[in-house]
Protein backbone atom coordinates (compact mmCIF):
# COMPACT_ATOMS: atom_id res chain seq x y z
CA UNK A 1 0.00 0.00 0.00
CA UNK A 2 1.28 3.46 -0.89
CA UNK A 3 1.17 6.25 1.73
CA UNK A 4 -1.42 8.09 -0.36
CA UNK A 5 -3.85 5.17 0.07
CA UNK A 6 -4.14 5.99 3.78
CA UNK A 7 -6.92 8.41 4.88
CA UNK A 8 -4.91 11.56 4.12
CA UNK A 9 -6.41 15.02 3.79
CA UNK A 10 -6.88 16.68 0.41
CA UNK A 11 -4.05 19.21 0.79
CA UNK A 12 -1.55 16.62 2.05
CA UNK A 13 -0.09 15.88 -1.39
CA UNK A 14 3.57 14.97 -0.83
CA UNK A 15 4.36 12.10 -3.22
CA UNK A 16 0.77 11.65 -4.38
CA UNK A 17 0.64 9.78 -7.69
CA UNK A 18 -1.82 11.91 -9.63
CA UNK A 19 0.69 14.80 -9.71
CA UNK A 20 3.84 12.83 -10.47
CA UNK A 21 3.54 13.19 -14.26
CA UNK A 22 2.69 16.89 -14.11
CA UNK A 23 5.49 19.17 -15.22
CA UNK A 24 6.37 22.12 -13.02
CA UNK A 25 5.84 25.46 -14.74
CA UNK A 26 8.92 27.45 -13.77
CA UNK A 27 7.93 30.65 -15.59
CA UNK A 28 7.52 33.78 -13.47
CA UNK A 29 3.94 34.79 -12.66
CA UNK A 30 3.62 38.40 -11.54
CA UNK A 31 1.39 39.04 -8.53
CA UNK A 32 -1.63 41.26 -9.07
CA UNK A 33 -2.75 44.14 -6.85
CA UNK A 34 -5.47 41.80 -5.58
CA UNK A 35 -2.83 39.22 -4.58
CA UNK A 36 -0.70 41.78 -2.76
CA UNK A 37 -3.63 43.27 -0.90
CA UNK A 38 -4.91 39.88 0.30
CA UNK A 39 -1.38 39.05 1.45
CA UNK A 40 -1.06 42.37 3.30
CA UNK A 41 -4.51 42.03 4.86
CA UNK A 42 -3.63 38.60 6.23
CA UNK A 43 -0.45 39.98 7.77
CA UNK A 44 -2.30 42.81 9.51
CA UNK A 45 -4.95 40.39 10.84
CA UNK A 46 -2.20 38.15 12.21
CA UNK A 47 -0.36 41.09 13.81
CA UNK A 48 -3.60 42.16 15.49
CA UNK A 49 -4.08 38.58 16.71
CA UNK A 50 -7.41 38.32 14.91
CA UNK A 51 -6.39 35.14 13.09
CA UNK A 52 -3.35 32.87 13.03
CA UNK A 53 -1.64 31.47 9.96
CA UNK A 54 -2.88 28.09 11.19
CA UNK A 55 -6.48 29.30 10.96
CA UNK A 56 -5.74 30.54 7.43
CA UNK A 57 -4.42 27.09 6.49
CA UNK A 58 -7.31 25.29 8.13
CA UNK A 59 -9.74 27.41 6.11
CA UNK A 60 -7.89 26.65 2.86
CA UNK A 61 -7.76 22.95 3.67
CA UNK A 62 -11.52 22.98 4.24
CA UNK A 63 -12.27 24.15 0.67
CA UNK A 64 -13.96 21.67 -1.66
CA UNK A 65 -11.53 19.78 -3.92
CA UNK A 66 -12.40 21.68 -7.10
CA UNK A 67 -11.74 25.00 -5.35
CA UNK A 68 -8.57 23.79 -3.58
CA UNK A 69 -7.00 22.75 -6.89
CA UNK A 70 -8.84 25.22 -9.13
CA UNK A 71 -8.78 28.63 -7.49
CA UNK A 72 -5.77 30.91 -7.56
CA UNK A 73 -3.57 30.97 -4.46
CA UNK A 74 -4.80 34.30 -3.10
CA UNK A 75 -8.45 33.66 -3.96
CA UNK A 76 -8.20 30.67 -1.62
CA UNK A 77 -6.65 32.92 1.01
CA UNK A 78 -9.45 35.46 0.71
CA UNK A 79 -12.12 32.79 1.12
CA UNK A 80 -10.39 31.39 4.18
CA UNK A 81 -9.90 34.85 5.72
CA UNK A 82 -13.56 35.76 5.16
CA UNK A 83 -14.82 32.45 6.59
CA UNK A 84 -12.53 32.80 9.62
CA UNK A 85 -13.59 36.38 10.41
CA UNK A 86 -17.26 35.41 10.09
CA UNK A 87 -16.87 32.33 12.26
CA UNK A 88 -15.06 34.28 14.97
CA UNK A 89 -17.61 37.08 14.91
CA UNK A 90 -15.05 39.72 13.90
CA UNK A 91 -17.59 40.61 11.22
CA UNK A 92 -21.18 39.42 10.81
CA UNK A 93 -23.01 38.04 7.79
CA UNK A 94 -25.32 41.08 7.80
CA UNK A 95 -22.42 43.53 7.85
CA UNK A 96 -20.69 41.72 5.00
CA UNK A 97 -23.88 41.55 2.95
CA UNK A 98 -24.37 45.30 3.41
CA UNK A 99 -20.74 46.00 2.48
CA UNK A 100 -21.09 43.87 -0.66
CA UNK A 101 -24.28 45.74 -1.61
CA UNK A 102 -22.40 49.03 -1.35
CA UNK A 103 -19.78 47.74 -3.78
CA UNK A 104 -22.67 47.31 -6.25
CA UNK B 1 12.78 14.17 24.97
CA UNK B 2 14.54 12.37 22.10
CA UNK B 3 18.21 13.28 21.72
CA UNK B 4 20.04 13.89 18.44
CA UNK B 5 20.82 10.56 16.82
CA UNK B 6 17.93 8.76 18.48
CA UNK B 7 15.74 6.54 16.32
CA UNK B 8 12.06 7.46 16.43
CA UNK B 9 8.84 6.36 14.76
CA UNK B 10 6.15 8.80 13.65
CA UNK B 11 2.86 7.72 15.20
CA UNK B 12 0.62 5.83 12.79
CA UNK B 13 -2.39 7.93 13.69
CA UNK B 14 -5.09 9.40 11.42
CA UNK B 15 -6.98 12.22 13.17
CA UNK B 16 -8.41 12.96 9.72
CA UNK B 17 -10.77 10.02 10.26
CA UNK B 18 -12.12 11.48 13.52
CA UNK B 19 -13.42 14.89 12.42
CA UNK B 20 -12.16 18.38 11.56
CA UNK B 21 -8.45 18.78 12.27
CA UNK B 22 -5.31 20.56 11.13
CA UNK B 23 -2.23 18.35 11.10
CA UNK B 24 1.34 19.35 10.24
CA UNK B 25 2.67 15.80 10.12
CA UNK B 26 2.47 14.75 6.45
CA UNK B 27 0.63 11.51 5.75
CA UNK B 28 3.67 9.93 4.09
CA UNK B 29 5.67 10.02 7.35
CA UNK B 30 3.10 8.31 9.56
CA UNK B 31 4.27 4.98 10.87
CA UNK B 32 7.78 5.53 9.45
CA UNK B 33 11.07 5.41 11.34
CA UNK B 34 13.68 8.15 11.20
CA UNK B 35 16.52 9.73 13.14
CA UNK B 36 16.31 12.90 15.21
CA UNK B 37 18.81 15.50 13.99
CA UNK B 38 18.02 18.15 16.57
CA UNK B 39 15.47 19.87 18.76
CA UNK B 40 14.44 23.06 16.90
CA UNK B 41 12.69 24.75 19.82
CA UNK B 42 9.24 24.73 21.36
CA UNK B 43 6.25 26.13 19.47
CA UNK B 44 2.49 26.44 20.14
CA UNK B 45 0.64 23.37 18.92
CA UNK B 46 -0.71 24.23 15.43
CA UNK B 47 -3.46 21.63 15.87
CA UNK B 48 -4.98 23.95 18.48
CA UNK B 49 -3.96 27.28 16.94
CA UNK B 50 -5.92 26.37 13.81
CA UNK B 51 -9.11 26.24 15.88
CA UNK B 52 -8.31 29.31 18.01
CA UNK B 53 -7.94 27.08 21.08
CA UNK B 54 -5.32 27.68 23.78
CA UNK B 55 -2.18 26.04 22.43
CA UNK B 56 0.53 24.44 24.59
CA UNK B 57 4.14 24.94 23.51
CA UNK B 58 5.48 21.63 22.29
CA UNK B 59 8.98 20.52 21.31
CA UNK B 60 9.66 20.46 17.58
CA UNK B 61 12.31 18.16 16.10
CA UNK B 62 14.10 17.89 12.80
CA UNK B 63 13.79 14.24 11.82
CA UNK B 64 15.66 12.59 8.94
CA UNK B 65 14.16 9.70 6.95
CA UNK B 66 15.72 7.44 4.34
CA UNK B 67 13.91 8.10 1.09
CA UNK B 68 13.55 4.38 0.43
CA UNK B 69 11.47 3.74 3.59
CA UNK B 70 8.84 6.22 2.39
CA UNK B 71 8.06 5.02 -1.16
CA UNK B 72 9.03 1.85 -2.96
CA UNK B 73 11.07 3.46 -5.74
CA UNK B 74 13.82 6.02 -5.28
CA UNK B 75 17.55 6.12 -4.83
CA UNK B 76 19.18 4.59 -1.76
CA UNK B 77 21.02 7.30 0.15
CA UNK B 78 18.57 10.08 -0.69
CA UNK B 79 16.73 11.52 2.30
CA UNK B 80 13.73 13.50 3.49
CA UNK B 81 14.08 15.90 6.42
CA UNK B 82 10.97 17.25 8.14
CA UNK B 83 9.90 19.15 11.25
CA UNK B 84 7.83 16.87 13.48
CA UNK B 85 6.28 17.79 16.84
CA UNK B 86 7.22 15.64 19.83
CA UNK B 87 3.70 14.36 20.43
CA UNK B 88 3.85 12.67 17.02
CA UNK B 89 7.02 10.72 17.87
CA UNK B 90 7.50 7.46 19.73
CA UNK B 91 10.62 5.41 20.44
CA UNK B 92 11.59 3.14 17.58
CA UNK C 1 -10.35 49.14 -21.24
CA UNK C 2 -11.67 48.04 -17.88
CA UNK C 3 -12.47 44.47 -17.00
CA UNK C 4 -15.54 43.74 -14.92
CA UNK C 5 -14.55 43.03 -11.35
CA UNK C 6 -14.77 39.41 -10.39
CA UNK C 7 -16.72 38.28 -7.37
CA UNK C 8 -13.52 37.82 -5.37
CA UNK C 9 -12.30 41.31 -6.17
CA UNK C 10 -15.63 42.68 -5.06
CA UNK C 11 -15.46 40.59 -1.90
CA UNK C 12 -11.99 41.96 -1.12
CA UNK C 13 -13.15 45.56 -1.57
CA UNK C 14 -16.22 44.96 0.59
CA UNK C 15 -14.24 43.18 3.28
CA UNK C 16 -11.53 45.83 3.53
CA UNK C 17 -14.16 48.61 3.52
CA UNK C 18 -16.05 46.86 6.31
CA UNK C 19 -12.91 46.24 8.38
CA UNK C 20 -12.03 49.92 7.87
CA UNK C 21 -15.48 51.14 8.96
CA UNK C 22 -15.28 49.00 12.07
CA UNK C 23 -11.84 50.42 12.87
CA UNK C 24 -10.27 46.95 12.75
CA UNK C 25 -7.89 47.32 9.80
CA UNK C 26 -7.12 50.55 7.97
CA UNK C 27 -6.05 50.73 4.30
CA UNK C 28 -2.79 52.34 5.45
CA UNK C 29 -1.96 49.34 7.60
CA UNK C 30 -2.45 47.03 4.65
CA UNK C 31 -0.44 49.31 2.38
CA UNK C 32 2.41 49.32 4.89
CA UNK C 33 2.58 45.51 4.96
CA UNK C 34 2.41 45.35 1.16
CA UNK C 35 5.30 47.81 0.89
CA UNK C 36 7.38 45.85 3.42
CA UNK C 37 6.64 42.56 1.69
CA UNK C 38 7.43 43.99 -1.74
CA UNK C 39 10.78 45.15 -0.36
CA UNK C 40 11.85 41.59 0.46
CA UNK C 41 13.50 39.92 -2.53
CA UNK C 42 15.94 37.15 -3.41
CA UNK C 43 18.61 39.87 -3.41
CA UNK C 44 18.52 39.79 0.39
CA UNK C 45 19.18 36.08 0.62
CA UNK C 46 21.86 36.48 -2.06
CA UNK C 47 23.68 39.03 0.11
CA UNK C 48 23.71 36.53 2.98
CA UNK C 49 25.06 33.78 0.73
CA UNK C 50 27.83 36.01 -0.66
CA UNK C 51 28.85 37.11 2.84
CA UNK C 52 28.95 33.49 4.02
CA UNK C 53 31.21 32.60 1.08
CA UNK C 54 33.81 35.23 1.99
CA UNK C 55 33.51 35.33 5.79
CA UNK C 56 33.82 32.02 7.72
CA UNK C 57 32.58 33.58 10.96
CA UNK C 58 29.44 34.83 9.20
CA UNK C 59 28.96 31.42 7.59
CA UNK C 60 29.09 29.79 11.04
CA UNK C 61 26.55 32.29 12.38
CA UNK C 62 24.27 31.77 9.39
CA UNK C 63 24.23 27.99 9.84
CA UNK C 64 23.68 28.29 13.60
CA UNK C 65 21.08 31.08 13.58
CA UNK C 66 19.72 32.23 10.23
CA UNK C 67 17.52 34.90 11.79
CA UNK C 68 20.43 36.63 13.52
CA UNK C 69 22.56 36.32 10.39
CA UNK C 70 19.84 38.06 8.36
CA UNK C 71 19.48 40.81 10.96
CA UNK C 72 23.24 41.32 10.94
CA UNK C 73 22.88 42.44 7.30
CA UNK C 74 19.97 44.74 8.14
CA UNK C 75 17.23 42.43 6.84
CA UNK C 76 14.10 42.97 8.97
CA UNK C 77 13.12 39.70 10.69
CA UNK C 78 10.83 40.94 13.44
CA UNK C 79 7.64 38.92 13.43
CA UNK C 80 9.03 36.50 10.82
CA UNK C 81 9.25 32.77 11.60
CA UNK C 82 12.71 31.51 12.63
CA UNK C 83 15.04 31.09 9.65
CA UNK C 84 17.12 27.94 9.27
CA UNK C 85 19.95 27.64 6.75
CA UNK C 86 20.96 24.33 5.14
CA UNK C 87 24.44 24.05 3.69
CA UNK C 88 25.06 22.24 0.42
CA UNK C 89 28.38 20.41 0.27
CA UNK C 90 30.24 18.38 -2.34
CA UNK C 91 28.30 15.30 -1.19
CA UNK C 92 24.94 16.68 -0.04
CA UNK C 93 22.33 18.73 -1.92
CA UNK C 94 19.26 20.23 -0.19
CA UNK C 95 15.91 20.84 -1.88
CA UNK C 96 13.23 22.76 0.03
CA UNK C 97 9.51 22.10 -0.42
CA UNK C 98 6.33 22.53 1.59
CA UNK C 99 4.10 19.57 0.77
CA UNK C 100 1.25 20.76 3.02
CA UNK C 101 0.96 24.37 1.87
CA UNK C 102 3.60 26.85 0.71
CA UNK C 103 5.92 27.75 3.63
CA UNK C 104 8.73 29.81 2.14
CA UNK C 105 11.52 31.96 3.63
CA UNK C 106 9.75 35.15 2.59
CA UNK C 107 11.72 37.44 4.88
CA UNK C 108 14.91 36.75 2.93
CA UNK C 109 13.60 35.68 -0.52
CA UNK C 110 10.34 37.63 -0.95
CA UNK C 111 7.06 36.23 -2.18
CA UNK C 112 7.15 32.52 -3.05
CA UNK C 113 7.33 31.92 -6.80
CA UNK C 114 4.37 30.38 -8.60
CA UNK C 115 6.10 27.04 -9.17
CA UNK C 116 6.89 26.61 -5.47
CA UNK C 117 3.17 26.77 -4.67
CA UNK C 118 2.10 24.40 -7.46
CA UNK C 119 0.67 20.98 -6.70
CA UNK C 120 3.17 19.39 -9.10
CA UNK C 121 6.16 20.82 -7.23
CA UNK C 122 4.74 20.03 -3.79
CA UNK C 123 3.90 16.44 -4.71
CA UNK C 124 7.00 15.59 -6.73
CA UNK C 125 9.81 17.17 -4.71
CA UNK C 126 9.66 14.60 -1.91
CA UNK C 127 9.16 11.57 -4.13
CA UNK C 128 10.96 12.33 -7.38
CA UNK C 129 13.52 15.00 -6.48
CA UNK C 130 16.01 14.04 -9.17
CA UNK C 131 13.38 14.08 -11.91
CA UNK C 132 12.19 17.46 -10.69
CA UNK C 133 15.73 18.83 -10.51
CA UNK C 134 16.40 17.67 -14.06
CA UNK C 135 13.42 19.74 -15.21
CA UNK C 136 15.14 22.76 -13.70
CA UNK C 137 18.31 21.78 -15.55
CA UNK C 138 20.03 20.48 -12.43
CA UNK C 139 21.68 17.08 -12.78
CA UNK C 140 23.55 15.87 -9.72
CA UNK C 141 26.28 13.23 -9.86
CA UNK C 142 25.42 9.83 -8.36
CA UNK C 143 27.65 10.33 -5.33
CA UNK C 144 25.70 13.42 -4.21
CA UNK C 145 22.92 12.63 -1.74
CA UNK C 146 19.67 14.57 -2.19
CA UNK C 147 18.11 15.69 1.08
CA UNK C 148 14.57 17.01 0.50
CA UNK C 149 13.51 19.35 3.29
CA UNK C 150 9.76 19.35 3.83
CA UNK C 151 8.96 22.66 5.53
CA UNK C 152 6.17 21.30 7.72
CA UNK C 153 6.11 23.54 10.77
CA UNK C 154 7.44 26.71 12.36
CA UNK C 155 10.82 27.20 10.69
CA UNK C 156 11.48 28.57 7.23
CA UNK C 157 14.42 27.09 5.36
CA UNK C 158 16.89 28.48 2.83
CA UNK C 159 19.83 26.74 1.19
CA UNK C 160 23.41 27.98 1.36
CA UNK C 161 24.52 26.87 -2.12
CA UNK C 162 28.00 25.80 -3.21
CA UNK C 163 30.25 28.58 -4.40
CA UNK C 164 31.34 28.06 -8.02
CA UNK C 165 35.09 27.41 -8.11
CA UNK C 166 35.53 29.92 -10.95
CA UNK C 167 34.71 32.78 -8.58
CA UNK C 168 37.99 32.79 -6.61
CA UNK C 169 38.90 36.36 -5.74
CA UNK C 170 35.49 37.85 -6.56
CA UNK C 171 34.19 40.49 -4.18
CA UNK C 172 30.99 40.11 -2.20
CA UNK C 173 28.78 42.29 -4.41
CA UNK C 174 29.82 40.45 -7.55
CA UNK C 175 29.21 37.09 -5.84
CA UNK C 176 25.76 38.20 -4.64
CA UNK C 177 24.87 39.06 -8.23
CA UNK C 178 25.27 35.40 -9.20
CA UNK C 179 22.85 33.94 -6.65
CA UNK C 180 19.28 33.37 -7.78
CA UNK C 181 16.09 32.47 -5.93
CA UNK C 182 16.14 28.85 -7.11
CA UNK C 183 19.72 28.38 -5.85
CA UNK C 184 18.52 29.18 -2.32
CA UNK C 185 15.62 26.70 -2.55
CA UNK C 186 17.81 24.06 -4.16
CA UNK C 187 16.17 23.62 -7.56
CA UNK C 188 19.27 25.06 -9.22
CA UNK C 189 22.96 25.48 -8.47
CA UNK C 190 24.86 28.74 -8.67
CA UNK C 191 26.44 29.15 -12.09
CA UNK C 192 28.81 31.80 -13.44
Amino acid sequence: MLPEDRPRALHDIGGVGRFLCERVDPSPHALTEFDREVDGLRQVLAMKRLMTVDELRRGIEALPEDEYFGLSYYRKWLRSITATLLRKGVISEDELRAALAEEG
Amino acid sequence: MPAPGQRVRVRDDWPETRGPCHIRTPHYLRGREGTVLRHLGDFPNPEDLAFARPAARLPLYHVLFDRTVLWPEGRAGDEVLAEVFGHWLEEA
Amino acid sequence: MTMSATADEKLLRALTALLGQKGIVTPDEIAERVALTDAASPGQGARMVARAWVDPAYRALMLADGTRAAETLGIPMRGAPPLGVLENTAGLHHLVVCTLCSCYPRAVLGYPPFWFKSAAYRARAVRDPRGLLAEFGTVLPDHVRVRVVDSTADYRWMVLPLRPPETAGWDEARLAGLVREGDMIGVTQVAC
